[in-house]
């Protein structure tokens, strides 16, 4: 068993439309010091697994099943205090965007220091010395003082060191970071994913990053998720999703992906359509309206929902096409047309 | 932050200057564009036996016939340094803040508007800290079991209470409280708190709860808008990921933020309230400056009227004047602008 292992997690929401399933039926798995990229369009259920593994997904009236083992602890089941013990100390999150996830009106010392004292007793000028250590650590300039600034004193690239610094504070052994270079500029999001990746190591904890953004994953990640309207349609090694993809809709975000060394006269490989509602999802495969491939399937993909089956070593792909059949058209297909680009 | 306050100050003196003016301006000037001559103010101020020359006489000692910046301009010297009145029968001598003397009584405003101010004070001060603690309280309940019967009852009461006129509700608990149940005093009697702070407590404690539901209901319904804005907020889920309980996530973290509009409505609501709460005052007979006004108004008393005006103008200034300040101290961003 890995150090988390979530087994068939499973989060609805029921509203007055009918139930949105954003999460239906992920299975996945993290090590201490590996990374795993979660990578799915808006909607596609990435950010309400991660708020779903720290217990934040309540919102009043979801419906939560399945298992999230957390170091040999289970957590669906557990209590919501104990869970609460747990959040900001063994499992730690850091959000999209970090003008809006810190508080206006507190220091950036301040919620740190509050984050730090949740889960060790210890005095303010304990805490408030550790809080200078983390902002020095995260990278800011002159921490003793800018432990004392407020969030809009900071830069965006700053605000989401500080984040960082405040998530790591505990020093948690899983860090969750959901779409943490969204809002930064690109220069900035470079140098936080080296943070990351550096802190990673340091800390030795296992990290899972969620983004629509295959650039970011490709940076960071050992293990890629790729998830399409609440499930999970393939799963592998980095390397087995960016050489050897094999669903159709990993190779339309590959398509996506702008590339400089391509001619700009070119155009990208968009996926046709957009995300289906999480309420009607379509039958049989969820992606078979926007798939190029649907018809290949003789009437399959509308009436049965594949199944995430193994294809080689831990690559799990979830499409009704034959193993030769994907690999065929990747070889011949898909792959030359990305390669020429 | 000192630039802001004194920026802040100087906008606060120019407010009062020109609420003075204005003040002058209905309570000197439009009488006399109505037609009323120097001589029909003058006789206000004279026996009614009084000949057209005396009362032309006084006329001109109180200046009526000197142009309008004259008179303002003596007006406000008057506020600011004192002022001699020459009634032809010696001098009477009026020290800073002179607001004149009363047509009726012919005592001085001054020291009756420093009598009543106390009791006006302290109704307000009561009503406010119960209305700030149940109005706050309700709000936040209502909002965390939103939808919830609770909710749906204390909104309910909420519109009661803002929709239903102080002289229903006061003539009511009145009616039940004090001549029915007698536990509550009857009005009409106001102790000094430094005499009698238990005595001061019972005359006050049913007016108190009059106002404060008036009020209360709008702060309920404030608070429980801006709880579930804020609660919906990225930082509170972050408050929750780092492991906070749920009741500091609340207070520390929702509460906080949601507080600011509240401290600005309390800020006009208690300055507007220390220049008399006019209704409560009448119908519990509370001898504080929303009765005095009455009064005045109701003897077309013009110095007494000004007096109350310029005070409750002083009042409001003032409390928008704090709340700008402590507005700083509670939302750091307001301090760079």
């Amino acid at each position: 068993m890995s150090f988390l292992d979530v087994k068939d997690l499973k989060i609805h929401f029921p509203t007055d439309d009918g139930l949105v399933k954003s999460v239906d039926g992920l299975s996945f798995g993290v090590e201490r010091g590996k990374t795993l990229g979660i990578v799915g369009e808006s909607g596609s259920g990435k950010s309400v697994t991660s708020l779903g593994v720290l217990g934040l997904h309540k919102g009043g009236r979801a419906r939560i099943s399945g298992e999230i083992w957390l170091d040999g602890e289970e957590l669906v089941g557990a209590t919501a205090e104990h869970v609460r013990t747990l959040r900001g100390k063994k499992m730690a999150m850091i959000f999209q965007d970090p003008l809006s996830s810190m508080h206006p009106y507190y220091t950036v010392g301040h919620q740190i220091i509050e984050a730090y004292r949740i889960h060790h007793d210890v005095s303010k000028q304990v805490a408030r010395k550790h809080a200078i250590d983390m902002l020095g650590r995260v990278g800011i300039p002159e921490p003793a003082r800018r432990v004392d600034s407020y969030p809009h004193e900071f830069s965006g690239g700053m605000r989401q060191r500080a984040m960082i610094a405040m998530a790591l504070s505990c020093d948690p052994e899983l860090l969750i970071a959901d779409e943490p270079t969204t809002a930064l500029d690109v220069t900035v999001q470079a140098q936080i994913l080296d943070l990351m990746r550096d802190l990673q190591r340091e800390f030795n904890s296992a990290l899972i990053v969620i983004t629509h953004d295959l650039g970011v994953v490709a940076e960071l990640s050992d293990d890629i998720l790729v998830m399409y309207a609440g499930k999970c349609v393939e799963y592998g090694a980095a390397d087995d999703i960016f050489y050897r993809p094999e669903h159709p809709y990993t190779w339309g975000l590959l398509g996506s992906m702008p590339r400089l060394d391509r001619e700009p006269t070119e155009r990208l490989l968009p996926i046709k359509g957009s995300p289906p509602s999480l309420i009607n999802v379509p039958s049989g495969c969820a992606f078979n309206p926007r798939c190029p491939y649907a018809e290949r399937t003789e009437g399959k993909a509308t009436t049965v929902v594949p199944e995430l089956a193994e294809t080689e070593g831990g690559h799990l792909v979830r499409c009704h096409m034959s193993r030769a059949e994907r690999r065929n058209l990747w070889e011949n297909e898909i792959k030359p047309v990305l390669e020429t680009q | 932050m000192l630039t802001y306050i004194i920026r802040r100050l100087i906008g606060a003196l120019a407010m009062l200057i020109v609420i003075s003016m204005v003040t002058f301006g209905i309570f000197y000037i439009v009488p006399q564009w109505a037609g009323a001559t120097p001589e029909a103010l003058a006789s206000r101020y004279v026996g009614r036996a009084a000949t057209p020359e005396t009362v032309h006489l006084v006329a001109q000692k109180l200046g009526f016939y000197d142009p309008v910046v004259v008179q303002y301009g003596r007006f406000v010297k008057g506020l600011v340094a004192g002022a001699e009145y020459d009634y032809g029968a010696g001098v009477e001598q009026c020290p800073a803040p002179c607001f004149g003397y009363s047509f009726i009584s012919g005592q001085p405003v001054w020291p009756d508007l420093l009598d009543r101010l106390p009791v006006t004070f302290s109704l307000a001060i009561g009503a406010a800290i119960i209305w700030v603690l149940a109005g706050i309280g309700v709000g936040v309940l209502s909002a965390l079991r939103r939808g919830s019967f609770f909710d749906r009852l204390s909104m309910g009461t909420a519109l009661a209470g803002v929709s239903l006129p102080i002289f229903f509700t006061g003539m009511i608990t009145l009616v039940i409280f004090s001549y029915g149940l007698g536990w509550t005093a009857p009005g009409g009697a106001y102790t000094a708190f430094l005499d009698n702070p238990a005595q001061w407590a019972y005359n006050l404690l049913l007016p108190w709860i009059t106002l404060a539901f008036l009020f209360a209901a709008g702060y309920a319904r404030l608070t429980r808008a801006g709880m579930l804005e804020t609660m919906g907020e990225d930082y509170i889920r972050t408050a929750r990921a780092k492991g906070l309980r749920e009741r500091e996530v609340i207070v520390k973290h929702g509460l906080r933020a949601a507080l600011t509009p509240i401290l600005t409505l309390f800020g006009i609501d208690f300055g507007l309230l220390i220049g008399g709460a006019v209704l409560t005052e009448t119908t519990y007979t509370l001898p504080g400056l929303g009765q005095y006004a009455i009064l005045a108004i109701r003897n077309q008393d013009l110095p007494q009227v000004m007096g109350v005006v310029l005070i409750a103008a002083l009042f409001v200034v003032i409390a928008s004047l704090v709340v700008d300040l402590l507005y700083a101290v509670v939302d750091p961003r307001v301090r760079l602008s």
